[in-house]
């Protein structure tokens, strides 16, 4: 029996204000457990919360660039839970007027374009932290309580783990872009819980689902939905039935495990916070937010490829996040060749980025260094060759392409005099080499080529040597 | 009519985590019924399209800026704690 | 004679002639403590190495610019759910037993900055849940009046401490009638004031839609200065007003020529006693008489209030007393086998039953299936009781009632019937409801316990409020009257 996969998917993401949602405790991830706290933060007895409003213009816009329409009249509710990492027993959210609503983004998998619906957006406070120090405790750390959240509901219109994927890939890249929040998975400023059920074709109603758990980088939420996706089709297919649950991946095994059942829906008695104020957001607050959110992926994607001539394919790699489309922008800007400089930053810069695990503004490159590389290849000083030796100094330490060039005597030969020295050493020492050559065997001249190279510090200019190289031998 | 169990009194004391005695059980489910009994004297009023109050003065948008403070230092944190270990709270573990 | 029957003027004007010491006020607490608070048992903590160290700081600036401001060296008590730093604070209950504050409330940081002394903490419902003061986990205060008698509550530690000559002035919290009942039971003046109008950071919240700190003193011009020194909008309390504090001594003119009094019928109605029904009738001849006249109008909703209050009060109850679980501060059980259980024990052999019950109806309204017919009706009643009061103030300045359908009761009288004993509300329930302003004032006595006159007035119209209250006092002596102890 063939069946078609349901999937919905919960993100949420950490704002980045400078304090906490209801209290002037900074917001900063990494900080030694229980110094980033204030009373409020702690549920001390007699504390009250205070609207963040930076917090609120940051959900706006997210809502804003994910199409949503962000709500005139909302309010916060309490959703009462007992747990050690929500020091109130309950936590600030937002239930029947979310602050956005009715949005969505558009997907493209395997060259199809699909939109995917946006149930609401949500602002609510981030928990502490729970550890387990294994001899029978465990271990609670406030910091995170009260950083603000935004929780993202996809409408269950994502068909393939495949679409999640791109969903979350493109989500990450839309908030990147508002500059809303940092959206790393590895320090939970992103962090995506999935729904997934699966039903026969043709059937509209849904089958019963499952909500999967630690779903800790993009890759492992395929891969969950994959495990589970064929789980659940085994099951149905044997006769059996779903029941509703929640599951954990398990990252060593690419398996997904039974947490618990859910018996019944859970009961979290919310109502209005009375100690929070109604929110009022007026048109002319709405459009101010507005006109701060910058130019999007798609819409950049869109313009690289028409106005810069980029590939679709350059374009949508460079527009994946801002900090890469920036930077691209720049070093065109510094006059840079746009696919020269496409080139470079997916191929040499990302490479570089990847296997040092850093990100673009962590790294001395800067644009205008990129743009002048460029050129210094382009009018023929350094070879490609040569190029990624400056560049590794750019990348490391700065400075100016040209001066590197210099200081390093790193410049292209290019004189056929100074050439021509290298080939006379170089045919001098390899008679044999001239032999093969004139026995038809082509090779000889790589290898020629080859041993000037090593001699001349890769400097020697390539088209030029070869052909100064072609008449030498066959004067010989 | 009775108007709450005693299941029910026990769910609710399970939801607000409450331990109580069978005892306890008992005087709640009447006490909690004559209570509601008497709450549900507000049916003989017709509420239809009133604004439910959950503020008495009409304040909207009371915002603050986003700015920080240093954080309470870490003793004060523990001050009242019951217990704790190498700077976080302790509580007994969490069983998944 | 006490120091205390002095108003808070008369006591400043002593201090800066140097007649007498702020050590000789705090010592004419700590003397008279030591005398009555066997019988009272106002306080659950005292704090007084700290007052008397913090006195004789205080009298060696007398003098200087810093020691103009009114309650510069003025002892106070203050109700035990106001979080004071480094001051026990226990909110009568044993679950906060050995709690330690890390913070001051902001009213005690304005008391700090006016200089006032603070004597110690006073008794109460536990977390401000009771009407007699029977509900606290430590002890349970007596009336001054009658020690057989209870003294009102919640707050009654504050007003029997008043009413005994232990403090000249403390503060109480009203969530329901908790400062209004106390007073009037005790025979002393508290305000409830418009809800708003008073910071309740610090405050340890039992409804935080209806809660709000206030004065309890001897005399109506004490009240309106230590209003004045506490009220004001508070960046830490979304729900406090951007609203100016009035100068309500100023208003304290004798002159009420015109006011227009509303009596609510159902105020003088069915459950009110003869004598408080009397009282009333009395006391509006006293303020006719200053130039006032009075209508009889109706509260329709009144009867409503009771009901709509429980379920309300109840339902936000249950959710900020949550935190109360043991992990962070407080009380934490001894044989918990696992985190649930923690839980469960810690709240269930930390709270007292009356908690326990409203915990329990609380979560109950709010609950799945029960949240619309229950918590969201109670709100939507609590809209029409609004408009009631809304509609009144129209046409009339205040509105004039008891403050409670009957005198002092006894203790353990009602103590195994939580109607009854909810009954005693009635009255002050709608003021809360409505968020206006309310004041007890004593107007008379029944069977030798003091009664309370209720005036209610607009949305921070305490001014009105005060002078009515001030002009009806200085044609009376019922505020000159002292228990006996």
């Amino acid at each position: 029996m063939n069946f078609e996969t349901v999937i919905g998917l919960e993100v949420h993401v950490e704002l980045k204000t400078e304090s906490k949602i209801f209290s002037s405790a900074p917001a900063h991830f990494g900080a030694e457990p229980n110094t980033n706290t204030t009373v409020i933060d702690l549920a001390y007895p007699g504390i009250l919360p205070v609207l963040n409003k930076q917090a609120v213009e940051f959900a706006m816009k997210a809502a804003m660039a994910l199409n949503c329409e962000v709500a005139t009249e909302t309010k916060f509710d309490r959703k009462n839970y007992f747990y050690p990492d929500n020091p109130k027993a309950y936590q600030i959210s937002q239930f029947d007027q979310p602050i956005g609503e009715n949005g969505w983004i558009e997907i493209e998998v395997n060259g199809e374009k699909k939109k995917i619906g946006i149930t609401r957006l949500h602002l609510e406070e981030d928990a502490g932290k729970l550890t387990h120090s294994g001899n029978g405790y465990s271990l609670v750390d406030y910091n995170r309580q009260g950083t603000p959240l935004v929780e993202i509901v996809s409408e269950p219109d994502i068909r393939t783990p495949e679409e999640a994927y791109a969903y979350l890939e493109k989500l990450k890249s839309i908030i990147q872009y508002t500059e809303v929040s940092d959206c790393k998975m590895e320090e939970g400023s992103l962090r995506c819980d999935a729904n997934i059920s699966l039903r026969p074709y043709g059937q509209e109603e849904f089958g019963t689902k499952a909500e999967l758990k630690n779903l800790n980088s993009f890759n492992f939420v395929r891969k969950g939905l994959e495990y589970e996706e064929k789980r659940q089709a085994d099951v149905l297919s044997s006769g059996g039935v779903i029941e509703q649950e929640t599951r954990r991946f398990d990252e060593s095994t690419g398996k997904t495990l039974l947490m618990r059942v859910k018996e019944g829906s859970d009961d979290y008695r919310y109502f209005p916070d009375p100690d929070l104020v109604e929110l009022y957001i007026d048109d002319e607050w709405k459009e101010r937010v507005r006109a701060s959110i910058p130019e999007l992926p798609d819409e950049r994607k869109e313009r690289y490829m028409n106005e810069l001539g980029l590939p679709a394919h350059d374009a949508k790699v460079l527009t994946m996040t801002k900090e890469m489309a920036d930077f691209f922008e720049a070093t065109v800007q510094e006059e840079a060749d746009a696919k020269l400089a496409s080139n470079w930053l997916m191929g040499e810069v990302s490479a570089y980025l990847n296997a040092e695990g850093k990100e673009l503004g962590e790294v001395a490159l800067t644009p205008k260094g990129l743009s002048a590389m460029i050129a210094l290849i382009e009018k023929g000083t350094i070879s490609s060759k040569i190029a990624k030796k400056v560049f590794k100094e750019l990348v490391e330490n700065g400075g100016n392409p040209e001066t590197i060039v210099k200081e390093k005597g790193l410049v292209q030969i290019s004189d056929e005099g100074e050439l021509l020295k290298f080939i006379t050493e170089a045919l001098d020492a390899n008679p044999q080499s001239i032999e093969d050559f004139k026995n038809g065997k082509s090779k000889a001249v790589g290898f020629l080529v080859g041993q000037i190279m090593k001699a001349s510090k890769g400097q020697a200019n390539p088209s030029v040597l070869n052909k100064l190289l072609l008449e030498e031998i066959k004067k010989r | 009519m009775s108007r709450i169990s005693e299941e029910q009194v026990r769910h609710v004391a399970n939801l607000a985590r409450l331990a109580i005695t069978d005892e306890e059980v008992e005087m709640f489910t009447a006490q909690l019924d004559d209570i509601i009994g008497f709450a549900e004297q507000l049916n003989e009023l017709d509420t239809t399209g009133i604004k439910p109050t959950s503020h008495v003065l009409d304040m909207k948008n009371v915002l603050r800026e986003d700015k920080s403070a240093p954080g309470l230092p870490r003793e004060e944190v523990l001050k009242n704690a019951p217990d704790h270990e190498n700077g976080q709270i302790r509580v007994p573990a969490i069983i998944e | 004679m006490s120091l205390f029957n002095h108003t808070l003027t008369e006591l400043h004007d002593l201090l800066h002639k140097k007649e007498v010491s702020i050590t000789d006020l705090v010592d004419e607490s700590y003397k008279r403590i030591s005398e009555v608070e066997g019988k009272v048992k106002a306080f659950i903590t005292l704090d007084e190495e700290n007052a008397r160290k913090q006195a004789e700081v205080l009298q060696g600036k007398i003098g200087t610019d810093e020691a103009k401001g009114l309650l510069f060296g003025m002892p106070i008590g203050i109700k035990d759910n106001i979080v004071t730093k480094g001051l026990r604070t226990t909110s009568g209950s044993q679950i906060l037993h050995n709690f330690d504050p890390i913070y001051d409330a902001t009213v005690m940081n304005k008391l700090h900055e006016a200089n006032a002394i603070t004597i110690g903490k006073l008794n109460m419902d536990e977390f401000a849940m009771g009407s007699s003061t029977e509900n606290s986990s430590y002890q349970k205060t007596a009336n001054p009046w009658n020690l057989e008698r209870v003294p009102g509550g919640s707050s009654g530690g504050s007003a029997a401490a008043v009413a005994a000559g232990e403090v000249p002035f403390s503060l109480g919290s009203d969530t329901g009638g908790s400062i209004r009942q106390p007073a009037a039971f005790c025979g002393v003046v508290g305000l409830k004031p418009t809800f708003g109008r008073v910071s309740r950071f610090g405050l340890i919240a039992f409804a935080s839609s209806l809660d709000q700190i206030g004065p309890i003193t001897r005399s109506v011009e004490d009240n309106a200065r230590l209003l004045e020194a506490i009220s004001g909008v508070d960046s830490l309390d979304a729900t406090s007003a951007d609203v100016p504090v009035d100068s309500y001594s100023e208003a304290l003119t004798g002159d009420i020529k015109g006011l227009k009094i509303a009596v609510p019928k159902e105020y003088l109605g069915e459950g009110v006693s003869e004598d408080v029904r009397q009282s009333v009738l009395n006391a509006l001849k006293v303020l006719e008489g200053l130039g006032a006249t009075w209508e009889e109008v109706s509260l329709p909703h009144s009867k409503y209030g009771l009901a709509t209050y429980y379920l309300l009060s109840s339902s936000e109850a249950s959710s900020n007393l949550a935190r109360f679980d043991g992990i962070r501060y407080g009380y934490r059980t001894e044989n918990a086998e696992n985190l649930i259980d923690l839980y469960k024990k810690t709240r269930a052999e930390g709270f007292g039953d009356e908690v326990k019950r409203r915990i329990m109806l609380g979560t109950f309204a709010l609950s799945s299936g029960y949240y619309d017919a229950y918590y969201k009706k109670a709100q939507q009643v609590r809209t029409l009781i609004k408009k009631d009061f809304e509609d009144v103030f129209e046409n009339y300045d205040v509105i004039i009632g008891p403050t409670t359908p009957t005198p002092a009761f006894k203790i353990g009288e009602n103590i195994d019937d939580p109607l009854t004993m909810y009954a005693n509300d009635i009255l002050t329930i709608p003021v809360n409801l409505a968020g206006v302003p309310g004041i007890s004032v004593p107007c008379g006595f029944s069977d030798g316990m003091p009664l309370g006159l209720q005036i209610i007035g607009k949305h921070f119209d305490e001014k009105t409020v005060y002078r009515t209250a001030h002009a009806y006092e200085q044609a009376t002596n019922f505020h000159q009257q002292k228990p006996t102890l």
